[in-house]
Order: structure tokens, then sequence, then C-alpha cells
């Protein structure tokens, strides 16, 4: 396998530079933690909601450039966009990390650069963390209290 | 403590050769490339005479031990025993009631922790325990720590990797029970001087508990110059299979402890209104074990005593210096732990580029090192770093495996900048 494959340019442009670094206030952003325990990595994401829309995200954390680019190319991909087209898109980003043959679908635009993560099953988790810690952040925004502590995932 | 000669020869290229032939996993392709594989650290591979050994049991042999009149029964009784004896004189160890034989490391320790800490702790005891230490010689001491109300402080570390000593003696309280200290580092491979540790506790009655794992079988070891109390390793670090590990103890303390799991080959007799325990070492060894494992554990300790474990021991040292110095020279890439006495481990970390990354990219160059914390979180703490890369070698490793490792870094440097 040609490890460009996996290391697309964008993916290393993203972990040199990544998008959306930073925290947001809580309240009124949403907070959720995610961890790799297996490899050590650490997420925080933000997400600031008006009504129905995400109207910013951010992240703060120590990982691979796989786990750093994945999580800067989903803010992009999240800003502006109503919950269920995020959800819809996790989804599609979902099938592409699980499904080693699934075509890729042109709604996927720039996230698509990730489909290499799935000839790299070890790298899967990697990639899906940020996904999975800001779903946790936008369905803390439904519970969320001003007291609780942010939820924390975990990938195994 | 090495008890080995400071003289003794590395192997030559055409020794080495030869041992590479009897290393069947090492002689195959990954990912279009020659294995070099360099995570000995995390398990080292078997020579056809450990696979042989087991393969052979399992063929002619087999049956279960301690309890059968029939001649298969007797054979693998003789064999596990045989076992037993290799591992006692490969630890000088006094009687062959003081090996008990385990799962691995991680059991060993707990059997310490809940045998004989558990019922000797008393609210406020202290358990120092070293910042080196991987999990296996701390979660032990906190469940039993929280199970007692005995307090676990660690051990401070130097910069360079290496347990503190004099910060060790200013630890020492007439609450201090137990140390728990590894002897070498899995994840910087730094070789403490646990015997100047062990006799500063033994000085004051405090028990020593030694891990071992990461010094067997590149340290010669011998339990009773160490004067320690407990010394636990695994088979799987010392070309063995997977799940045999050994807990040595001194025969006094077995004696009184109590056993940890109940179970068969423990007892002498059973009736509902109470059970007569078996003597050392079969009062610790409840259930059927792992009969061929041990029995392949023992060929593992013929192999490397007939190699010769100064000549181990040399070889790798000098991997080791080849190995450091070429890193070294590698722009953005700085060594964790440099200690002066170290084990063939090298942690390290390339700037600008995650362990992760690193892993799979000298992956599809053919090179395997481990990645992450090391089950060492600890010490990724304190070298503020979340993991770090490492490359470990055996005595069956060469100069031109290192090389490719050098040349798959090269790469990698290549890709990120």
């Amino acid at each position: 396998m040609d490890l460009k494959e996996l290391y697309r340019d964008v993916i290393l442009d993203h972990n040199k530079r990544p998008r959306n670094f930073g925290t947001l206030a809580v309240p009124p952003a949403h907070e959720a933690r995610g961890a790799n325990p297996l490899c050590g990595d650490t997420l925080r994401v933000w997400v600031q909601l008006d009504g129905d829309r995400v109207t910013d995200v951010k992240f703060e954390g120590k990982g691979c450039a796989i786990s750093v680019a994945s999580a800067s190319l989903m803010t992009e991909a999240a800003i502006g966009q109503t919950r269920a087209d995020v959800q819809a898109q996790f989804e599609r980003i979902h099938t592409v990390f699980t499904h080693h043959d699934a075509p890729l679908d042109p709604a996927l635009g720039k996230l698509a650069a990730l489909a290499g993560v799935r000839d790299y099953p070890a790298r899967v988790k990697c990639a899906s963390l940020a996904w999975h810690t800001l779903n946790a952040a936008l369905a803390a925004a439904d519970t969320d209290s001003p007291l609780s502590n942010p939820p924390t995932i975990k990938t195994e | 403590m090495t008890l080995l000669p400071p003289d003794a020869t590395p192997f030559s290229a055409s020794e080495i050769a030869a041992i590479r032939a009897d290393f069947p996993v090492l002689h195959q392709q990954v990912n279009g490339k020659a294995l070099a594989y360099l995570d000995n650290a995390a398990s080292a591979q078997h020579p056809r005479q450990v696979i042989d050994a087991e393969a052979e049991y399992y063929r002619h042999d087999h049956a279960n031990i301690h309890r059968g009149v029939h001649t298969l029964s007797q054979r693998a009784t003789d064999a596990f025993e045989a076992a037993r004896h290799k591992l006692q004189h490969f630890l000088h160890a006094r009687s062959h009631r003081e090996v008990i034989l385990t799962r691995g490391t991680t059991e060993s320790i707990n059997l310490v922790a809940q045998a004989y800490a558990r019922p000797l702790l008393q609210p406020g005891d202290e358990i120092l325990v070293s910042r080196l230490e991987h999990h296996a010689n701390l979660v032990p001491w906190q469940i039993v720590a929280g199970q007692t109300g005995a307090v676990v402080r660690p051990i401070p570390i130097t910069r360079r990797g290496e347990v503190d000593f004099e910060a060790f003696r200013t630890l020492l309280t007439p609450r201090t029970k137990i140390l728990a200290l590894s002897h070498v580092s899995n994840a910087l491979g730094t070789i403490n001087p646990v015997a100047q540790f062990i006799a500063e506790a033994r000085a004051r009655g405090i028990i020593t508990c030694i891990d071992g794992a990461q010094a067997v079988p590149h340290l010669a070891v011998d339990v009773q110059a160490l004067d320690c109390d407990f010394y636990a390793f695994s088979g799987h670090k010392l070309l063995g299979p997977t799940g045999t590990g050994v807990l040595w103890g001194r025969e006094s303390l077995l004696e009184a402890m109590p056993p940890w799991m109940g179970g068969g080959d423990m007892i002498l007799e059973v009736s509902f209104e109470g059970t007569t325990f078996n003597t050392l070492p079969h009062k610790f060894e409840a259930g059927t074990p792992n009969i061929a494992g041990f029995i392949g554990l023992g060929a593992a300790i013929d192999y490397v005593q007939g190699l010769g474990l100064a000549r181990i021991a040399a070889t790798e040292e000098e991997l080791l210096r080849y190995a450091t110095t070429r890193l070294e020279a590698i722009e953005g890439l700085s060594i964790i732990g440099t200690a002066p006495h170290k084990a063939a481990v090298i942690s390290f970390i390339v700037e600008g580029i995650h362990p992760h990354d690193l892993g799979t990219i000298l992956d599809q160059e053919g090179v395997a090192i481990r990645s992450g914390h090391h089950c060492a979180m600890p010490v990724m703490e304190f070298f503020d770093v979340p993991a770090t890369a490492r490359a470990s070698f055996a005595f069956y490793n060469t100069r031109a495996e290192i090389d490719q490792l050098v040349g798959a870094l090269h790469r990698a440097r290549d890709l990120f900048t």
C-alpha cells in the first residue's frame, strides 16, 4: 500500500495547521471529551448551536496526524450545518471507515481524503474519535445542566 | 544484579545467521519488505526448539498433571516439574518450592499483593512504588491499598529516567511496609540498581517485590544474591510461550501466606467441614496450568543457556550502542530515557510526527516497533509526552535491521516535512 493514500496532502496540511483549534465558552457551547485509551489520545470538542443549526465547533487535543486532521476536517464540515446534516455526514464517514469497499459518496466532499484510513484497521479509531466526540457534545446539548460534567466517550 | 563477565564476546555474524535460522517467524516479508522485528520488549519471538517442545508434548505426552496414575499423566507431570526445576536453577533459587508458576508477571504481582500484602497491611501503612513502573506493578498495589487503607507513595525518577535513590531514602518511614520496583524499565530500558534499593529496604524490614519482566533473559538473575523477597517475570519475554509466568518468593514468606485462589491442585483434602491446603509450591497453583507452555518455557531456558547469557547480553549491548548512535544522528529525534545503564530498549519521539503515525509508516517499511504509552502512563506524564515510539532489540536482531529502522524514520520525516 502506498503511504500517500493514507497521508494525503490534505491530511498532512490539517495536521500541521488544524482549523478551528481552540475552545468555546460553556455555556452557551456544549462540550464532550473523547479518549482512545489504547494510545492515550485525548480530544475535547465544543459545539455551539443556534436552534437546530451548528454555528461553531472547536477542538483541542493531542493525537496522531489522522486524529488531528479528522477533527479539523470535521469542524469545517459541521459548521453552518443543521444537526440533521451533521448526522447524515457522520453516517457517511462512518460507512467509509467501516466498509472497505463502499463507494465514496460525493456528498463527503473534503472528508473523502480520510478514505485511506480503511486500509489500516488499527488506525480507524484515530479517525473516528472526533466524530464520536462531536456526537456526544450534540447529545449533551439536549441534556446539559450547568453543573454536569462533560460526557466522556472512549473508543476501544 | 548481573553476574555476567564484562568481557563476553558478542555473537559473530555467522553465529547470528545460525541463531536466526532457529526463529521461523523472522523469515518473512511484511508489506513487501523484509520483517525487522524490533518489538522484543513487548514479546520476544520463539525459536523452533520452543515451538517443537510444545508440539511434541501435545503429540505424545499430553494429560493432566498431578492427578493420574496412568503413563501419560506421569510423563506430563514429570515434564512440567522438570520445567520448574529449570526455572529454579535459572533464578538461582534455593528450592523448587519457591518457584510458583503463574500466567505471567501480572498474576505474580497480584498474588503477592493479595496473599502477602492484604493480610499484612494496616490503615496508614505505606507501599513505595517507583514512577518508572508499568501498570502491572502499580495497579495491584493501588487495589490492595484501597482494600486495606494503606497508601501508595511514588518514588520520583530523574530526567534521565532513573529511580532516584536519595529520594527513595527520604521516603522511608516506620510505616513503609513494601517496596515495588522493576529490575528493568519496559518503557525506557533503564536498568535499576535494585540490589542497592533492596539492601536499604531489608535493613529496615521492608519487603521487596521486584518486577523482572523486562530483565530476563537480558540479565542473569540471582535471587539469592539480590536478596529480594519476591521476584516476578513472564515466560513470553524469555522466548517462551504467552500465558506462562513465575513468582519466586522467599520460602518462609510463602509458607506463612494464605492461599490466593482456591481449586484443584492447591488442596490436599477437601470436605464441607474444611480443606487442607497443599504444600509449596502447589498451594498457589489452583487449577490446571498451562502445562505445554511451561514445557516450552523450559526449552527456552535450555536455549538461552546454551547460547550463554553473557554473550546474549554482550550482543544486545552492542546493538543498543549502534542503534543509539544511529538514532541520535536523525534530526528532530529525541531519545526519552538516557540512563547510563540500559537494556536494549530505545524510547524516542520525532518532532512533528506522532508515535502512532511513526508506527504505521515503519510498519509499511517492514519495521515492527511499539508506539503508545507502553502501559506506563505515569512515565509518559513525567516526560510530558502522550506516547513514544519504542524500538527494542534481542540478540537475534542485526545492524542491518537497525539500518532499516533508520531508513524508515527518514522516510517518515520526508513524508511529514
